[in-house]
């Protein structure tokens, strides 16, 4: 057999990947581009118009930076308690073998539910009537928590706490990874040492955290930034004021303004590449300093 | 003793937080459970916080054969399953060539693979819908490509780093044997990359089955919807039926569920492995 068609035959093995990934991903890719300059719905009317999609959302579009902010909102509070509270449950788990697979199984069983589910479910729980949730916060003591969940002051920081309360699953069976990693000899050389829990938690478990840390703050960001279904179903926007940058690439592609929709992406993805290399390159540095890793 | 006192303090104070953010998460799914079989006038007694005296399936009768719930499942199950084989027969081909053959422009292809999974394109699904307007394949074919391409990334390199760690002594014997190149991966390489198909299959199962945007743009049939697009239109319709919402989350999140009780190692372990090589 020759050598050409030897090379023709392994390439076609490659060939219903590419042909797909070509058609759904590297030509869709370049189509973005390209359509951002454009205005109309890309199916029956086209018309070029340079730059002005871009200048109009970031000089003029005050809806779009509002629902940066909100999501960028929601991302900082899962960034900080969802990831926090992940954290301090995968320690708390980390050293009782008996329950951690309890624990585990329960703590990922919201994960892997859709965000239609979830969102719709806690809609019904949450919404004032019949206001299920502000119930059961009274049967357990806990009434002056209760309050109008989605009204104009609280809907934000309600869909942050849903979101992060569906999420923080994923951040805690990665964490929980990830200490499962660290070596039980080290743990020992410490209390031979003489360390006492907290020393040994700053000077072994955090530093030789960090690439999980750096990872799930990655994850986080590009996961939340991009969250839309659970939104939507949670509170439908509210008027704007949980409306994200997804749902607006959405519905001006529903309304049939495609090169906005193209520019919003590509001005959110850009955001994204930029947030997550400086985290990347952050993380990069600390561990240098610290020279682990 | 002291010493001792102090460490079930600890202890008990340590299970009570994390007992109580584990009922967190399961409190409201049972409470779907039961108001679920319950009537309306009975919600409207105790808005589903006394636990049900008979099970009554009236509800998912309702959902089921009256709204279109059970053609929105039925259209789920053969979404998810023609995705996922389309997935594992095309990825498991390519991360079997991306391993073992040569071939013009090897790693340049796999680089721009590899890209797909680093650059984020949150606006991507818009010029796939377009294109699949042009090609009129707004359609069940159309949703089932892009849902394989939305996999096909990840997959790939999965796989192609599982067959990269195998020897491949094993198909060496198969080549002598007279097997040609497709014998061999299906009869060799296939079964040696079990354990990362099963990644792959659960990873994208998931993703399809809970998949909601493209599949909300692209059917207007409600007949041809999938599940999640389903339960959507249906709370659109039906704000007040309580009840019968829940039935018809509660269909939408049984079956997950139970599967994830019965697998839940396996579930656990692919989805943490997908996420962390994305």
């Amino acid at each position: 057999m020759s050598n050409a068609a030897d090379k023709t035959k392994n390439f076609s093995f490659i060939l219903p990947a590419l042909i797909i990934f070509s058609i759904f991903w590297i030509y869709p890719f370049f189509y973005t581009i390209f359509l951002s300059f454009f205005k109309g719905d890309a199916i029956s009317n086209l018309e070029f118009v340079g730059f002005l999609n871009f200048k109009e959302i970031l000089f003029n579009d005050k809806a779009w930076w509002r629902s940066i902010y909100n999501a960028a909102f929601i991302t900082f509070f899962a960034l900080t308690f969802q990831n926090i509270l992940a954290f301090c449950l995968a320690l708390g788990v980390d050293k009782s073998i008996r329950a951690k697979n309890f624990y585990r199984v329960v703590f990922f069983i919201l994960p892997i539910l859709s965000e239609i589910i979830v969102g719709l479910l806690m809609r019904e729980i949450l919404i004032s009537d019949p206001g299920i949730f502000n119930q059961w916060l009274k049967k357990v003591g806990l009434g002056f928590l209760a309050r109008d969940w989605f009204s104009k002051e609280n809907v934000l920081l309600t869909t942050a706490i849903v979101h992060s309360w569906k999420g923080f699953g994923w951040a805690f069976v990665i964490f929980l990874a990830g200490l499962q990693t660290i070596p039980e000899q080290l743990y020992e050389a410490a209390r031979i040492d003489g360390a006492n829990a907290f020393r040994t938690f700053l000077s072994i478990t955090l530093p030789l955290l960090m690439p999980v840390v750096a990872l799930i703050i990655i994850l986080t960001i590009s996961g939340t930034m991009q969250a839309f279904a659970m939104i939507l179903a949670l509170t439908r926007g509210a008027g704007g004021l949980t409306e994200v940058p997804t749902m607006r690439i959405y519905n001006h592609l529903r309304l049939g303004q495609v090169g906005f929709s193209c520019a919003e992406g590509l001005i959110l993805g850009v955001i994204l590449v930029f947030v997550s290399g400086t985290v990347g390159l952050i993380s990069k540095k600390i561990r240098e300093r610290w020279g682990v890793l | 003793m002291y010493y001792k006192v102090k460490k079930i303090i600890i202890l008990i104070l340590l299970h009570t937080f994390l007992i109580s953010v584990a009922l967190s998460c399961i409190f409201p799914l049972i409470w779907m459970l039961n108001v679920s079989f319950k009537t309306e006038n009975e919600f409207r007694e105790d808005f589903g916080l006394q636990l049900l005296k008979k099970i009554n399936l009236d509800n998912y009768k309702t959902v089921l054969l009256k709204g279109k719930l059970g053609y929105n499942f039925v259209n789920s199950v053969i979404y998810t399953f023609i995705t996922v084989l389309l997935i594992v027969f095309i990825s498991s081909l390519a991360g079997y060539a991306f391993s073992r053959f040569e071939f013009p422009f090897k790693n340049f292809i796999f680089f721009v693979f590899r890209m797909a999974m680093f650059i984020p394109l949150p606006a991507g699904f818009v010029p796939v819908y377009i294109l699949l307007n042009k090609l009129q394949l707004v359609n069940r074919t159309g949703y089932v490509l892009a849902m394989t391409n939305m996999g096909l990334s990840l997959s790939i390199y999965l796989l192609k780093t599982f067959f990269d760690q195998l020897p491949k002594d094993l198909e060496d014997a198969a080549r002598i044997d007279g097997c040609n190149r497709l014998q061999i991966w299906w009869n060799v390489g296939l079964p040696l990359v079990a354990p990362a198909l099963a990644v792959v299959v659960i990873f994208n199962a998931l993703n399809v089955w809970n998949e909601f945007v493209l599949a909300s743009l692209m059917f207007t049939d409600e007949k041809l919807m999938p599940l999640q697009v389903g339960l959507m239109e249906f709370y659109n319709r039906n704000i007040i039926a309580h009840t019968l919402l829940m039935a018809s989350l509660a269909i939408a999140a049984l079956p997950i569920i139970l599967l994830y009780l019965k697998m839940q190692k396996q579930i656990i372990k692919g989805l943490t492995a997908g996420a962390l090589v994305g």
